[in-house]
């Protein structure tokens, strides 16, 4: 589609039919799955009508895998095969599990991998196999849902997910056998969900408290154009916690000191969300508390009660507010919109605090717990291709620094947080001894000077590197992002021009080779159909191709191709057509392939044609070249 | 080969190349510059397609960032004519200079043991940000007079505020934890 829109802008490409998308919300404790029909963001409901997918899964004895309500079904009968909150492990270690409280509520298999594992029923699963699960099951809402094929879904993420998470994140999409179109930060799509009442120009805050984290964010729009100033927040704060204060807050009333099963653990935070909710509606609840095997507590519970419990958390979202305020550079009288995102934001002091912080009331017009999936569908629309004179534009930043370790363990950044993305930059580094032929690098991510207290997302080491005298090899290294907030690095030897050779270890997540082979596993599991559905996606794909080139060719193919270049691309169009008539799926493959590698002279003409009109001209040769070295680094410029 | 883009970044927005600029004119540019490259637009396209216009919006991004922040914009402009501004080689300043930036940095080190440090921040930050409006005014006039040494030396007057400046919203955001 890309292939006409650029070739004639203003003008609409020619007819064609609708490519469904969807918007995902994965969340901590509860999905949801959203479409656009006729226009309007409609949330997908399942057979049973519901709408929110609680985010549990559960393993059974026989691999039986269960999502959703039926999954909660098993809490408290087998707890430590069902897991929620699974998101909060998300691109996470081993070393960050001591403390949080899935440490508290589950046992782990750290022996499986580079990821903690839940030990379940069925064997480790880590929290990318678990919102696979999640997202298997959405997706199969979404299918049933829309009328024609899925091209492909947004998928939304907290603000605040470093690279890792994100990888994650993506990861789990891959295993679900879902395209992903674009990860989003999930205050971003609540504005956009905002946003389409809003044609004018103003600054936004959007203060999401879900189940387990906790973003905010200073968005500026215009005229349809959204940038990201700022992003701030707390990756391990939310709801679940202010339940685990209820408990406490229980347990003191009922003068409980005792240690609960897990069983009787999940009873209680079962009570603590009811009193939560209630207390929401109404400023007093009665409790029947049922304990232990024989003790039970009853009293009442008020919502001043509920205050006292919560407070300090409530106020401990306020540190993040004041620092992207600062980050953004705004002051409180700048803003124009506060936008109220997740179920925790229905509590009364959230709102009250919220509100009174930002001297504005705020926002909640939209339901709080599907304006994040609202908005990921209406990006999602726009993605696939369906809009193509739609204004709207995202422009996103990365949440955290990206640096590398230097001398003495120090972390020098190379890519500040909140830069708009994509972005690339690229730094120098020499040797620091005769005859070194190698060259280590540790990527990090984080705000703090000291290595030790960032993430580490990946080391490196270059090889083969000319044996010189200290300081005369230089070897560029450049970091791309790109419009995910995904990061990759490549060096250049620089004297020399030759690539290094790269050593990837990432710390946590999954390699491409683990994807696939997990991808090959899951597969022969499900047999036959798997197959039937991967052959099908190869053809659509492959129709989509032949569609865009034949487009392409007929509105400007004898303006930039010689009669012989016209031909050699026909005849791979033929090709692929004979291909896709059959079912043999690496044929299939191999013929596009070809297809895209023939054609990618007449693309990059048209695209250099496209940008020469939008460059009056001017400078195209310099942008053209730049391009033509796609594989090198390029100077950054800081 | 690597390609020197950098020369472009000004006509990349159809801006003259000097100091002073029509931010309205940088911004609106690029917007459209975006909403034509931008990998969104391109997220049903094919590899090819993608990877060029990954590298064209981050090139856009890198230039805009450049060209928005005034510092940034004045260092980039020596660059394009030659100068560069090497801080580790070069201890030559102003004595006069250096005694303000001394009685600055105490005041700064003192400020967090006032009775109201905030307030003792403002006035240095309020201070700083009369520095940086001075040097913007100077780096002009010396670069539109085609005095390079003089817009250098500016330049670097303005780093050192620049850095005070970053120390004290570091500060603040301490005392806000």
């Amino acid at each position: 589609m890309a292939l006409l829109q650029i070739s004639e802008p203003g003008q609409a490409p020619a007819p064609h039919q609708r490519r469904d998308a969807v918007g995902i919300d994965l969340g901590t404790t509860n999905s949801l799955v959203a479409t656009l029909r006729s226009g309007t963001p409609t949330v997908l409901v399942n057979e049973a009508g519901e709408g929110s997918l609680p985010s549990v899964v559960h393993y059974g004895e026989d691999d039986s895998i269960t999502v959703g309500h039926a999954a909660q079904e098993y809490a408290v009968t087998d707890p430590m095969s069902t897991i929620r909150s699974a998101k909060r492990l998300m691109g996470k270690g081993a070393d960050d599990l001591p403390g949080t409280w899935l440490s508290d509520h589950y046992n782990f298999d750290l022996t499986s991998g580079p990821m903690p594992a839940f030990a379940t029923n069925a064997g480790p699963k880590t929290a990318i196999d678990v919102s696979a699960a999640l997202l298997k099951e959405l997706k199969a809402i979404a299918e049933k849902s829309v009328s024609g094929e899925l091209v492909g879904a947004v998928i939304t993420v907290p603000a605040y997910f470093d690279d890792a998470q994100r990888q994650a994140t993506k990861d789990a999409a891959s295993l679900a056998g879902l395209s992903v179109l674009r990860l989003i930060n999930e205050p971003t799509a609540a504005a956009l969900a905002y946003g389409l009442d809003a044609n004018d120009s103003g600054t936004v805050v959007v203060y999401d408290l879900g189940g387990g984290t906790f973003d905010i964010s200073v968005l500026k729009m215009q005229r349809g154009l959204f940038e990201v100033l700022a992003t701030a927040g707390n990756t391990a704060l939310g709801g679940d916690d202010f339940d685990e204060a209820i408990v406490s807050m229980l347990c003191e009333l009922a003068s409980f000191s005792g240690e609960l099963s897990s069983g009787a653990q999940r009873r209680a935070l079962q009570t603590a969300r009811q009193v939560k909710e209630t207390l929401s509606e109404q400023e007093s609840v009665s409790v029947d508390w049922h304990i232990e095997a024989e003790t039970h507590w009853s009293g009442t519970i008020t919502r001043e009660q509920l205050n006292n419990a919560i407070s300090a958390l409530v106020d401990q979202t306020l540190t993040p507010c004041r620092r992207v305020l600062r980050d953004a550079d705004i002051e409180k009288s700048d803003i124009r919109a506060v936008v109220m995102v997740g179920g925790s934001t229905r509590v009364p002091l959230v709102r009250d605090r919220v509100s009174e912080f930002f001297e504005q009331p705020v926002l909640t017009s939209i339901n709080p717990d599907e304006v994040v999936a609202i908005g990921a569908a209406i990006q999602a629309d726009v993605l696939a291709g369906n809009k193509p004179d739609n204004d709207l534009l995202l422009l996103d930043v990365i949440p955290l620094s990206l640096g590398l370790e230097t001398m003495g363990g120090l972390a020098e950044k190379i890519i500040p947080r909140n830069t708009t993305i994509p972005i690339a930059r690229a730094q120098e580094f020499t040797t620091y001894k005769d005859s070194q032929t190698a060259l280590a690098l540790h990527v990090v991510q984080g705000e703090r000077e000291l290595v030790a207290d960032c993430r580490s997302l990946a080391r490196f080491e270059l090889t083969g590197l000319p044996p010189r005298v200290a300081g005369a090899v230089r070897v560029q290294v450049l970091f791309q992002v790109d419009a995910d907030g995904l990061l990759t690095v490549s060096a250049l030897e620089k004297d020399s021009g030759n690539l290094a050779s790269i050593d990837v270890k990432p710390s946590y997540g999954l390699s491409d080779g683990e994807i696939e082979s997990m991808l090959q596993a899951s597969m022969d599991n499900a047999a036959g159909d798997m197959q039937q559905r991967l052959l099908q996606e190869q053809k659509v794909d492959a129709q989509r191709v032949i569609e865009a080139i034949d487009s392409a060719l007929r509105a400007d193919g004898d303006i930039h191709l010689s009669s012989e270049e016209r031909a050699a691309i026909d005849e791979l169009i033929d090709n692929l057509k004979n291909s896709v008539k059959g079912d043999d799926s690496a044929a299939i493959k191999l013929a596009q392939e070809s297809l895209e590698k023939g054609s990618s002279n007449f693309v990059e003409r048209r695209m250099n044609a496209s940008v020469k009109h939008l460059m009056a001209g001017q400078h195209v040769d310099a942008v053209a070249a730049q391009l033509e070295e796609s594989e090198k680094p390029q100077d950054a410029n800081d | 080969m690597i390609v020197d883009f950098s020369k472009n970044h000004f006509d990349l927005f159809d801006l003259a190349q000097r100091y002073e600029l029509d931010e309205t004119q940088l911004t609106s540019k690029y917007q459209t510059l975006q909403r034509e490259l931008h990998p969104d637009r391109f997220a049903a396209a094919t590899d090819a397609e993608k990877r060029w216009s990954l590298q064209a919006a981050s090139l856009v991004n890198e230039a805009y960032q450049t060209l928005k922040h005034p510092l940034n914009r004045a260092t980039y402009l020596l660059g394009l004519n030659g100068v560069s501004v090497d801080e580790e080689t070069d201890t030559q300043m102003d004595p006069m200079f250096l005694m303000q930036q001394m009685e600055l940095r105490e005041a700064l080190g003192d400020a967090e043991a006032t009775p109201d440090p905030l307030k003792a921040l403002d006035s240095i930050a309020s201070e700083l940000s009369s520095g940086v409006r001075n040097c913007q005014t100077k780096f002009a006039d010396a670069a539109e007079g085609g005095d390079w040494a003089a817009a250098r030396a500016t330049v670097r007057e303005w780093q050192f505020f620049d850095k005070l400046k970053r120390e004290v919203k570091a500060i603040e955001s301490r005392l806000d934890y």
